[in-house]
């Protein structure tokens, strides 16, 4: 077997075996999808399960979410991610809802 | 990646300007909404890199301004100011350093509907899934772009228009679109092709998957064809993510596979083993015949990536990785390291 062979199979091994090691267990912890910003207090279920999940689907797609970040500037964050993310305006709504309730 | 990039230090004045221009949209939107303040965001890193036994040192700043006019134009843009220090190589001892700013992008957006924006200015080129999503430094897993990066997407901006946003959104699929135009421009700091072209990409939120295709059409020199298609594949309920794209153009075409797993299924995301994600990458790039215009290597290369990177509190991360470069001309390793800030924070501080 060639060195390039070799890389490859390592390589193809690697993809195949994160996968699994990814779904052998239980549920992830909250950390990897709460953006670690203002929690919502009062918004009904609904609407904060909705902007959580399209908060994680659209953004967490690319980047973690930042730890923290000022709530004055949720709306740009948004706005600005509605344009990157091409998000329509209901989730747009719906996400900034979950981050500045 | 930046030694993909037309260094040059003649530019400073025009960006300079446009600096200004920029800095004064920042004012102009200095009544916005109390949650719509304009924002500073991007990454800072100091970044190594040995190549074939050759080390240079680079330190980085990407900062993004976003500033909103009132609820339905956002004005948004990045600048990339670097330091590289590279040996002086020729038999001479020492380094040598070359310095680099300018805008990535300028653009204006118009949320003309709830499913339709329309830009304006220098934009990133909408092709495939790596440049507008992957470039920044505290997004991307690695130092160096895909080889096939610069497929479809040129020198990576374009100056025009654009419409883009999403086309529907339910809670079983949602489908998102980009088109765009762009003007022929020798500017150092504006350079583009004259191109048209798009991308539409499908996610499907209960697979988490998501299928997408570009076209870009170049039509000044050369007239040239490009189509890319792009999978993302990110299971519910676990860190893992695979990313992969293909791209075909005139002169060579090339595809890439990236994988990553945040260990934070072991005892959560910030335990020491938790911070860390393994990182890989496969790729590969054919070339049928040169072009030395397209910023792509001049043959055909396989490459494998391997890395690790470390999350530490407080938006920091240290990248490593392992590189061998496999060519008809050439068999090398390259391996990288790097730490990494994100910042984000208002422009000023609000009331």
């Amino acid at each position: 077997m060639t060195r390039e062979c070799k890389y490859f199979a390592i390589g193809m091994l690697w993809i195949a075996a994160l996968p699994l090691l990814a779904q052998a267990g239980g549920s992830p912890s909250s950390g990897d999808s709460s953006p670690g910003v203002t929690k919502p207090d009062h918004p009904s279920a609904a609407h904060q399960s909705d902007g959580e999940r399209k908060f994680t689907q659209n953004c967490g797609r690319c980047h973690m979410p930042p730890e923290s970040f000022s709530p004055h500037i949720s709306g740009t964050i948004v706005l600005h991610m509605r344009v990157r993310a091409s998000l329509s305006k209901k989730d747009e709504e719906d996400i900034l809802r979950f981050l500045n309730p | 990646m930046w030694n993909r990039l037309n260094l040059s230090t003649n530019a400073h004045c025009r960006t300079f300007r446009k600096l200004i221009l920029l800095i004064g949209a920042l004012f102009a939107a200095i009544q916005a909404a109390a949650q719509s303040t304009p924002l500073i965001s991007g990454g800072a890193g100091l970044l190594t890199n040995t190549n074939g036994g050759s080390t240079s040192y680079l330190t980085t700043v990407m900062p993004l301004l976003a500033a909103p006019l009132g609820s339905h134009v956002l004005v948004e843009g990045r600048a990339t100011l670097l330091e590289d220090f590279f040996p002086k190589g020729g038999g001479e001892s020492g380094y040598a350093h070359i310095h680099y700013v300018a805008l990535t992008y300028m653009q204006l957006n118009y949320l003309a509907s709830s499913h339709t924006t329309i830009v304006a200015g220098e934009y990133l080129t909408p092709f495939g899934s790596y440049n507008e999503r992957l470039t920044p430094i505290w997004i991307g897993n690695f130092q160096d772009p895909p080889l096939s990066y610069g497929l479809g997407v040129g020198t990576g901006s374009s100056v025009g228009g654009m419409l883009r946003g999403s086309a529907v959104s339910t809670p079983d699929y949602s489908v998102d679109y980009a088109a765009y135009y762009s003007a022929a421009s020798s500017n150092q700091n504006f350079s583009s092709q004259n191109s048209w072209g798009g991308r539409s990409s499908i996610y499907m939120p209960q697979k988490r998957l998501e299928l997408g295709a570009s076209f870009a059409r170049v039509t000044s020199g050369e007239k040239a064809n490009n189509v890319g298609v792009h999978a993302w594949w990110e299971p519910a309920n676990s860190s893992f993510k695979l990313r992969s794209e293909f791209d075909h153009g005139t002169h060579s075409q090339g595809y890439w596979m990236e994988a990553d797993y945040r260990l934070s299924r072991f005892g959560g995301p910030d335990t020491a083993i938790g911070r860390l994600e393994p990182v890989f990458r496969w790729q590969q790039i054919f070339r049928n015949s040169p072009d030395p215009s397209d910023g792509l290597p001049s043959a055909g290369m396989r490459e494998v990536d391997a890395g690790l990177d470390y999350h530490l509190p407080h938006e920091v991360r240290i990248n490593t990785s392992y590189s061998r470069q496999l060519s008809s001309t050439v068999n090398r390793n390259v391996w990288q390291t790097g730490i990494v800030y994100r910042f984000l924070f208002p422009a000023w501080r609000s009331k």
